[in-house]
């Protein structure tokens, strides 16, 4: 099975205390911790699964400037056979419709049966997948958390309330969005990437794969992003300031006062 | 202005609860809107969800076919897709099903999505002006979209809160004949409910709940030991299972259980939306987390900034000295 895993450098939300910059309009930047997005690294992890089972190739692309590069060598290190880079100014400011569009127009070069998607980035709006699957006429699922190959197609479960599973068929080509928890995404050492280091990476533009350059982009992006800023706070919580053991001291108390210690 | 349309949720007849908060954030769009409800599915239950369809809306619209008896978002779009105008504003519930449909319905429908949408700021000729949550709540983001030829909008649940005294919903109007056949390439099989656990999170009073923060599975030890001497349980939210630390049934959240303890303990927790839409009847929240700008401390009652893993053992110390002396 030829499987596309469609993957982004996001600035990592548990590794970040997010500040707004001095203007107010955008966040700080400056001392980010990025890495591969965490749903789509289990996505990767899920094609690499599925092609050790069925055969065939793993290709992880990522629509970024030359910084994408680090995260598809991380990918490429799991065992991704191919990496593919798509780069472009024109490309700057596109909505999550832009990069569907752009994605669109890399799947349509290549001949690829599944297309795996993370559910969500951390700056993100769980829409890519949807967006490119609608745009390809193929079948989607959403927040996918099994993945077995039948003749032809697929059983997928869905994540759905109270911990319940819809269980779907879908007809190959498809894409799906890998909700986290899927698999356990295997582990990726500093050797292993260092071993990648001169797999080459191919670049594709807005030119190599036909991109309307008014179809992408700021100026055709029907979503905006005005400016950041930090939710007014509501009651928020009283901040303990003792110290450790003073602090423990009154948990224990509040727990008890609170009804919790029999 | 476009006219606005509610998809509403239904199940065995019953309209689910999200129908009243579509109504406020219609409301917030233009005040003086009625929305019209949609509701696709088949037979009777479709005819009482219909009939249930709770104060504010304007028309009901019916769209009854026999493929859509579950509703599967592939078909549901199909449907959609024939029956809405264009130009249309489509406000649907971000849940497990908008987050199947709405992408792909955007793109059909040629008009803009804006997913997880947490607050309406207002219109502007074309332009509608919304907030959105980023990097798992720290910052809000305002966003512009360009409505010019209509619009999805995914609104987050619990965020618009229902107004009261609203008008009786309209007469319920049938666009079954508009949809014709139906036809998907994913089909749904079946439901598989969730296996209980070792553990029933749902009875406990005192809940010591993990999140990231326990960074280790052998750390899992330091909350199972409170919870014992406490006389807890120890709960997660969905990093600690997506690490197979904890099982499923211990997850706290929409896609795991609804809990309603006397004390909740959110160790770690940064406090994602998801997360605490499994935390039900106002339980005394206390939260420890490392990074003072967690989410989660906006809605705790008590808070402490410190490493989970210095103040674990601490307590533990503690409430052994606490529980010991008592004991005597």
């Amino acid at each position: 099975m030829e499987i596309l895993v469609c993957a982004r450098r996001v600035p990592d939300a548990s590794e970040n205390e997010i500040e707004l910059n001095i203007a107010g309009n955008d966040i700080e930047r400056e001392e980010f911790v990025y890495s591969v997005n965490e749903a789509d690294n289990y996505a990767v992890e899920e094609a690499l699964q599925i092609r050790d089972r069925v055969g065939g190739n793993v290709t992880v692309v990522t629509v970024d400037g030359e910084e994408g590069e680090e995260i598809l060598r991380r990918e490429l290190a799991m065992g991704a056979n191919q990496a593919a880079l798509v780069s472009d100014e024109a490309f700057n400011g596109s909505d999550g419709e832009g990069v569907a569009t752009i994605l669109k127009a890399f799947v349509q070069k290549g001949h690829y049966h599944l297309i795996l998607t993370g559910v969500q980035a951390d700056d993100g709006a769980a829409q890519v997948g949807g967006m490119l699957a609608a745009m390809l006429d193929y079948p989607f699922a959403s927040l996918v958390n099994s993945i077995s190959v039948e003749e032809g197609k697929l059983k997928v479960s869905r994540e759905i309330e109270g911990g319940n599973k819809e269980m779907n068929e879908i007809d190959l080509p498809c894409v799906l969005s890998i909700q986290t928890g899927i698999n356990e995404p295997r582990y990726v050492g500093m050797r292993g990437i260092r071993q990648v280091a001169s797999v080459p990476i191919p670049t594709s533009t807005a030119a190599d794969l036909g991109v309307d350059h008014g179809a992408v982009g700021e100026a055709a992006a029907k979503v905006k992003r005005v400016d950041y800023f930090v939710p007014a706070a509501s009651k928020g919580a009283e901040m303990l300031h003792g110290s450790r053991e003073e602090n423990a001291d009154k948990v224990l108390e509040l727990v008890a006062a609170k009804g919790g210690l029999k | 202005m476009p006219r606005i349309f509610a998809y509403i949720v239904h199940r065995g007849g019953v309209v689910d609860d999200s129908a009243a908060e579509l109504v406020a954030a219609a409301k917030k769009i233009d005040a003086t809107v009625a929305p019209t409800a949609i509701l696709t599915g088949s037979g009777p239950e479709l005819e009482t969800a219909c009939s249930a369809v709770g104060s504010g809306f304007g028309e009901i619209w019916k769209v009854a076919n026999a493929a859509l008896a579950y509703p599967n978002a592939e078909l549901v779009r199909q449907a959609l897709v024939r029956v809405l105008p264009p130009g249309s504003i489509v406000l649907v519930n971000h849940d497990h099903f908008g987050i199947d449909l709405s992408p792909g319905l955007s793109i059909k429908l040629d008009s803009v999505f804006a997913s997880d949408v947490l607050a309406i700021d207002g219109i502007e000729g074309n332009s509608l002006k919304l907030v959105r949550q980023e990097f798992g709540g720290q910052v809000n983001a305002h966003l512009r979209c360009d409505i010019s030829s209509g619009a999805v909008i995914n609104v987050r649940p619990g965020a618009f809160k229902p107004q009261a005294n609203l008008p009786a919903a309209g007469a319920v109007v049938d666009k079954s004949s508009e949809v014709g056949t139906l036809v998907a390439r994913r089909r749904y099989l079946e439901t598989i409910v969730a296996e209980a656990g070792d553990v029933d999170i749902t009875k406990h009073s005192v809940l010591v709940s993990i999140g990231r923060g326990i960074q280790e599975k052998d750390n899992v030890a330091l909350a199972e030991e409170l919870a014992e001497v406490l006389g807890a349980a120890v709960s997660c939210s969905r990093p600690v299972v997506d690490a197979k630390w904890m099982p499923k049934s211990r997850q706290v959240g929409s896609s795991g259980k609804t809990v309603k303890p006397k004390v909740y303990l959110a160790c770690g927790i940064s406090g994602a939306f998801q997360h605490l839409a499994g935390i039900k009847g106002s339980p005394f929240l206390i939260a420890i987390n490392k990074n003072p700008k967690a989410p989660i401390f906006q809605v705790a009652d008590v808070g402490i900034v410190d490493d989970l893993l210095e103040f674990l053992p601490e307590l533990n110390n503690k409430a052994r000295e606490l529980r010991g002396v008592a004991a005597k």
